[in-house]
C-alpha cells in the first residue's frame, strides 16, 4: 500500500469520473437507446391476484395493423429466478398468474401505441383463485397453493436457527423484555422506468442493453430460458437511473425483449410505465417480528430470541436470503450470547418483494433498536451507554460465527452523542421535542454469490497502451454510486494518474470479467480489490522495466503526477506512458488481471451462509424531531450520523452515500408504504396496489429533508482496498428506529411500527389519554410451526461452526443437489 | 379500424426555438413536449420518471420558466423558446452550475439532474441571490432518490457564487 500522506486521488473530495455525463444529459439510460428498425413492446398484464390461464387467444391482436409479433408463455416457458433455489418464475405465465401485474403476453409493433392498443385485442380467459393478501392468511390457508414448490402450503420457507441455550440465558436475565414490530413494505422508487433494448447480432448472437444492477445474473437466466450458449448472449448493464435494490432480479421483461428480438431479427425495447415498475417490485418485505431479550441489570444481554414473519409476494425472488438476513446481522452490532432465530416467508398474490437497501436487515434493526430504547428506560441507563456497553469489538466471532474485521461501532456512537449534545437534550426537552438515537451495522460484500461457485466475485482487467492510455475492464455496474469512480480511483492512485485518464470498460459481460453485481454493497471492496490487484500488477510490472533503464531499485521509484521517478531523486524519471513502452517492450503486449473472493466464513452450518461478509459496516444516529400533539405531525429537524467507512475513497461521494441513506430512511419511517386493496366486489375484487403512482405514494421533497451532519470514522480496514468499508446501505438502517425512539421522547408514545405517521401518533397519544399503554404497534405473532432448530453452539460453548443436530453434511453442495431443491 | 399506426402519422408541424436553434419538427399530434424532444427531435438528455407529472425528471424551460414537458403538448409549443439540458453550456464549456453539480457530488445516477439544472437556472435567471428556502422551494417538484438532495443544494449555492462573481468581473 502506497504511504497515505503523499496519495493524490484516494480520500480527496473529487468529481467523479462519470459526472460529466451525468451534467449533460449524455449518460447513455436504457431508453435512451433508439436503434433503426426498433420494434416496440408492451406487456399485457393480469388484472387478477390469482387465477388460472384457461384460454389466451391472440389472433385478433396478431392480425392488427402494425404489430409484428404476438408472444404467450408457451413462447418462454422455462422457469428462472435470481436463486437457484427458487427458480419458480416464467417470462409471461403459461397457465397461474400470481398477482395483479404478472405479465400474460407480449406484443411487438412498429408503434409503441400500437403495441399498447393491441394488448386489448388478447382475449385471456381467467379461472379466478382464492386470493391470500397476507402472511397471516397464508398460514391459515395452504390451498389453493400460490406455488407448487416450498415448505408447505403457501408457506415458502421457514428457518430455525439456535446458536446456545437461549432459554438459560433468559433465565439468566434480570429482565426479559418482549416487544412485537411490524415493518410495512415499500418500494425502491428509482426515478428511472425499467427500460430493455435487445437485438439480433448481424453474426446471430444476442446483446440486451438494460437497466439492470446484475447484468451477470441477467446473463445466466437468459442463457437458460433462450437456451442458449452464455457465449453467444451480451448484456450491457446501461447505467441505471437509481436502483437501490430494484433491478438486481432478472426480469420477464428482458427476456421477452431479447425472445422477441431472435424471432423477428429486429432491435426490440420495452420502457415498464411507473404503474408496472409498481408492480415489478422486488421491495422491502413486509416483516411482522417478535422480540424476546434478556438483559441483566446492567444492560448486558443474556439471550435474544427473534421471531419474523415475512410477506414475500407472489415469487421467490431474493427471498430465501431475505428471509436469512432478517436474522443474521442483530450479532454483529450488539454482543448477543445466546441467539435463537425463526423467519417464516409466506407468498401471497401480490408483486413479489426481493431486495431493497438493507436488504432484509432493515426491518429487524427497527424492532431491535426500538427494543433497546425501551430497555434502557426501564433498566434507567442512558440508550447511549447502554448500546456502548454492548457494542461489538473489533475481531470479534459473533454467536452465529460471523468474523468480525475493524468495528468503530463504540466511536460511531460517541460521536453523535458529541455532536447532538445528547447528554443535553435527551429526555430534557420540551414536551413535542425529542431525541432518539439508534445503531446498526451493515455487510461490505455477500460473502457466498448467489450460486454455489468457487471462482471470484470480481474480476478486472487492466489494458496499457503505448500512448500512456489505461483502460480498466470490469463487470461492475453504475447505478449511481459511484462503481466508476471507485475503479478509476483506486487503479489512478496506484499508477500515479489522474482518474480522468482512465477509460472505463464496466457493465458488460462480453468486455470485463465477471463482477456479480451492484448488491449487497460489494462492489467497493471485491471490485475495489480486483482493480488494486491488477493494477499493483502491471505497476510492478512497469516499475520492473523503468527501473531497468533510469539504472536504480524498482522499490525506489514512485508512480506520480503520470510519471514514474526515482523517490529519492524526483527529477530523475519518464513519463508513464515512455514507461508503458519499456514494459511493452520488455515484456511484451501489457495487460493485467486482478480478482478477489471474500474470505472463508467459520459459520459453515445450513444457513450461514448468508450474513457473512469480509467486513462490516457501522453506523450510529441521533435524530432530532418536534411532533405536534394536535395533528401528528413529525418535522425532523436535525441528524447527526456518524459512519464507520474505514477509508472514504471519495468523500464526496461518500457523503452522498451518507446523506442519500439517511433520505431514504427518512422516507420509510415517515411515509412509504406498499399498500395494498381489494376492489369493490362488483369490480372484481381485486387485490390491486394501492398507490401505484409517485404522486400518491409519498416520498420526501427537498422541502422535506432536514439538516443532516456527518461524521466518517476513518480506520483502514485490512480487508478493504485502501481499507475501505461500505457506505451505500449500512447509513439508512439507524434513521427508522432513531425517529421512532425521538418520537418517544418528544410525546411518550412508541410506535412499534413503520411507517411512523401522523395517524399513528395521534392513535397512540389518545391511549396515553386514556390511560392505557401509550403504544400503537401489533398485538400479537401468530403461531407458526417452526422446525426444530438447527442447534449450534457458539465459539465461547465450544462450537466449531457446526450445527450438532444436522443430517450429514455432503462433502460440497453440487448443482444437481441445487436442481433438485429448486424443482 | 385503424389502418395506419397513430405515430406514424406526423401531421403536426411546430417551428420552436430548441436551446437557441429555429427548429421545424413533424410529429403525431397528440404527443407531448417530452415526446417529441426525445423520440422526434432526438433529445434525450430529457428523461421521464412517471409521464403523469410527478416526478418532475422531465422538467425543460419554456421562455425561460419550468415546465413539466410530459404534461404539455408539443403543438402548444410552436414559436416558442424551449431549454434543455442539450442546450446549458457554450462554446464547449459546462455551465456553472453543471461545473458545480459535478464537483459537488450533486448528480448521483444522474437521471433526474437534467431537470433539476434547467430548474436551478431558471431559479438563478429569476433571483440571482436565493437563499436555502427558496432554492429548496424551487426544486420541490424535482424528486431526487439518490443525494438527498443537500448535495443539490450545495451545488446550486456555488453556482450561484461563482455566477455572481462573474459578473462582477465582468462589470
Amino acid at each position: 500500500m502506497p504511504d497515505e500522506t503523499k496519495m493524490r486521488v484516494i480520500g480527496v473530495p473529487r468529481r467523479r469520473v462519470d459526472a460529466r455525463a451525468k451534467v449533460t444529459g449524455q449518460t447513455r439510460f436504457a431508453d435512451d437507446i433508439v436503434l433503426p428498425r426498433m420494434a416496440y413492446c408492451k406487456l399485457l398484464r393480469s388484472p387478477h391476484p390469482h387465477a388460472r390461464i384457461l384460454k389466451v387467444d391472440t389472433s385478433r391482436a396478431a392480425a392488427h395493423p402494425g404489430v409484428y409479433l404476438v408472444l404467450t408463455g408457451k413462447d418462454v416457458p422455462i422457469e428462472y429466478g435470481i436463486l437457484p433455489v427458487s427458480q419458480d418464475e416464467q417470462a409471461l405465465c403459461v397457465d397461474h398468474v400470481r398477482h395483479v401485474g404478472d405479465p400474460v403476453a407480449a406484443v411487438v409493433a412498429r408503434e409503441e401505441l400500437t403495441a399498447f392498443e393491441a394488448l386489448d385485442l388478447i382475449d385471456v380467459e381467467y379461472e379466478l383463485l382464492t386470493t391470500i393478501s397476507d402472511p397471516e392468511e397464508a398460514l391459515a390457508t395452504p390451498a389453493p397453493r400460490i406455488h407448487e414448490y416450498g415448505e408447505e402450503g403457501n408457506i415458502h420457507k421457514r428457518v430455525s436457527l439456535e446458536f446456545g441455550d437461549v432459554e438459560q440465558g433468559f433465565a439468566e436475565a434480570d429482565e426479559v423484555f418482549e416487544d412485537t414490530f411490524f415493518y410495512q413494505g415499500n418500494t425502491h422508487l428509482a426515478i428511472e422506468q425499467h427500460a430493455s433494448v435487445a437485438i439480433k447480432d448481424p453474426d446471430g448472437k444476442l446483446t440486451i442493453w438494460s437497466s439492470t444492477q446484475t447484468p451477470h445474473y441477467l446473463h445466466r437466466a437468459l442463457a437458460k430460458v433462450l437456451q442458449m450458449p452464455p457465449g453467444h448472449i451480451r448484456v450491457i448493464a446501461t447505467p441505471n437511473g437509481g436502483g437501490f435494490g430494484g433491478k438486481s432480479d432478472p426480469f420477464n421483461h428482458e427476456i421477452v425483449v431479447s425472445k422477441a428480438a431472435l424471432l423477428l431479427d429486429r432491435p426490440v425495447k420495452i420502457c415498464l410505465t411507473r404503474e408496472e415498475v409498481f408492480y415489478c417490485h422486488r421491495g422491502r418485505h413486509p416483516v411482522l417480528m417478535k422480540f424476546k431479550t434478556g438483559v441483566k441489570r446492567d444492560g448486558t444481554i443474556t439471550g435474544m430470541h427473534l421471531q419474523t414473519l415475512i410477506d414475500g409476494g407472489a415469487y421467490g425472488s431474493y427471498g430465501v436470503a431475505s428471509t436469512f438476513y432478517t436474522g443474521a446481522l442483530q450479532t454483529t452490532t450488539y454482543k448477543i450470547p445466546r441467539y435463537r432465530f425463526n423467519g417464516c416467508r409466506t407468498f401471497t398474490n401480490k408483486p413479489p418483494c426481493g431486495p431493497k437497501r438493507g436488504h432484509g436487515t432493515v426491518q429487524p434493526r427497527f424492532g431491535q433498536e426500538v427494543q433497546l430504547d425501551k430497555i434502557a428506560e426501564k433498566l434507567n441507563i442512558d440508550p447511549a451507554d447502554l448500546r456502548l456497553h454492548i457494542a461489538e469489538s473489533s475481531n470479534a466471532l459473533t454467536a452465529n460465527f460471523f468474523r468480525l474485521s475493524v468495528v468503530n461501532l463504540s466511536e460511531c456512537i460517541r460521536r453523535v452523542v458529541k455532536s447532538s449534545d445528547w447528554k443535553d437534550k435527551f429526555r430534557k426537552m420540551p414536551e413535542g421535542r425529542g431525541v432518539g438515537l439508534a445503531c446498526s451495522a451493515y455487510l461490505t460484500g455477500a460473502g457466498l454469490p448467489i450460486y454455489w461457485n468457487k471462482m471470484p466475485h470480481s474480476g478486472v482487467h487492466i489494458k496499457f497502451d503505448r500512448g500512456g492510455g489505461v483502460a480498466v475492464f470490469c463487470g461492475a455496474t453504475e447505478i449511481g454510486q459511484g462503481s466508476d469512480d471507485v475503479l478509476a480511483g483506486i487503479v489512478a492512485e496506484v499508477l500515479g494518474l489522474d482518474t480522468f485518464d482512465i477509460r472505463l470498460y464496466t457493465g458488460d459481460t462480453d468486455l470485463g470479467p465477471v463482477d456479480l453485481g451492484s448488491y449487497s454493497s460489494r462492489v467497493t471492496i471485491m471490485a475495489g480489490n480486483a482493480a488494486l490487484q491488477a493494477a499493483e500488477r502491471g505497476k510492478a510490472i512497469i516499475a520492473e522495466a523503468a527501473a531497468e533503464k533510469l539504472g536504480i531499485p524498482a522499490e525506489r521509484l514512485r508512480f506520480a503526477d503520470k510519471r514514474v521517478f526515482d523517490s529519492l531523486a524526483p527529477e530523475i524519471g519518464i513519463t508513464f506512458a515512455e514507461a508503458v513502452c519499456l514494459a511493452e517492450a520488455k515484456f511484451g503486449t501489457m495487460g493485467t488481471m486482478g480478482s478477489y473472493a471474500p474470505p472463508k466464513s467459520p459459520a459453515l452450518y445450513k444457513g450461514g451462509g448468508v450474513g457473512p461478509s469480509p467486513t462490516y459496516s457501522y453506523t450510529a444516529a441521533v435524530v432530532e424531531l418536534n411532533v405536534n400533539p394536535a395533528t401528528g405531525w413529525i418535522n425532523v429537524q436535525k441528524i447527526w450520523i456518524a459512519h464507520d467507512i474505514g477509508r472514504a475513497l471519495n468523500p464526496t461521494l461518500v457523503r452522498g452515500q451518507v446523506e442519500g441513506s439517511v433520505y431514504m430512511g427518512l422516507g420509510e419511517a415517515l411515509m412509504e408504504e406498499q399498500e395494498f386493496r381489494r376492489l369493490p366486489k362488483k369490480l372484481s375484487h381485486a387485490l390491486v396496489h394501492k398507490f401505484p403512482s409517485i404522486l400518491e405514494y409519498k416520498s420526501p421533497t427537498s422541502l422535506d429533508m432536514p439538516e443532516v451532519f456527518t461524521e466518517l470514522i476513518e480506520e483502514p480496514d485490512p480487508r478493504g482496498p485502501f481499507g475501505a468499508k461500505e457506505v451505500g446501505q449500512g447509513p439508512l438502517l439507524p434513521i427508522m428506529p432513531a425517529v421512532a425512539n425521538a418520537v418517544y421522547d418528544a410525546v411518550g408514545v412508541r410506535i412499534d411500527e413503520v411507517p411512523i405517521t401522523p395517524e399513528k401518533i395521534l392513535k397512540a397519544l389518545a391511549e396515553k389519554k386514556a390511560g392505557r399503554e401509550p403504544r400503537f404497534g401489533p398485538s400479537h405473532f401468530p403461531h407458526v410451526d417452526w422446525p426444530e432448530a438447527l442447534r449450534v453452539p457458539p465459539p465461547w460453548e465450544g462450537g466449531d461452526g457446526h450445527a450438532v443436530n444436522d443430517s450429514p453434511r455432503p462433502g460440497k453442495r453440487s448443482p444437481e443437489k441445487e436442481k433438485v431443491r429448486s424443482s | 379500424m385503424i389502418t395506419l399506426p397513430t405515430e406514424s402519422q406526423k401531421t403536426a408541424h411546430i417551428r420552436l426555438t430548441l436551446n437557441g436553434e429555429e427548429t421545424d419538427v413533424s410529429f403525431a399530434p397528440y404527443k407531448t413536449l417530452l415526446e417529441v424532444l426525445r423520440e422526434d427531435l432526438g433529445h434525450t438528455g430529457t428523461k421521464h420518471g412517471c409521464e403523469l407529472g410527478e416526478c418532475g425528471a422531465c422538467a425543460v424551460l419554456l421562455e425561460g420558466k419550468p415546465v413539466l414537458s410530459c404534461l404539455l403538448l408539443a403543438i402548444e409549443c410552436d414559436k416558442k423558446n424551449v431549454l434543455t439540458v442539450e442546450g446549458l453550456g457554450a462554446d464547449g464549456q459546462l455551465h456553472p452550475l453543471q461545473d458545480a453539480f459535478a464537483d459537488l457530488g450533486a448528480a448521483q445516477c444522474g437521471y433526474c439532474t437534467p431537470a433539476i439544472l434547467v430548474t436551478a437556472k431558471a431559479l438563478l435567471d429569476q433571483n440571482p441571490h436565493p437563499s436555502r428556502d427558496e432554492i429548496r422551494q424551487a426544486l420541490s417538484g424535482n424528486l431526487c432518490r439518490c443525494t438527498g438532495y443537500l448535495q443539490i443544494f450545495e451545488a446550486v449555492e456555488a453556482a450561484m457564487a461563482k455566477i455572481a462573481g462573474c459578473e462582477k468581473a465582468g462589470a
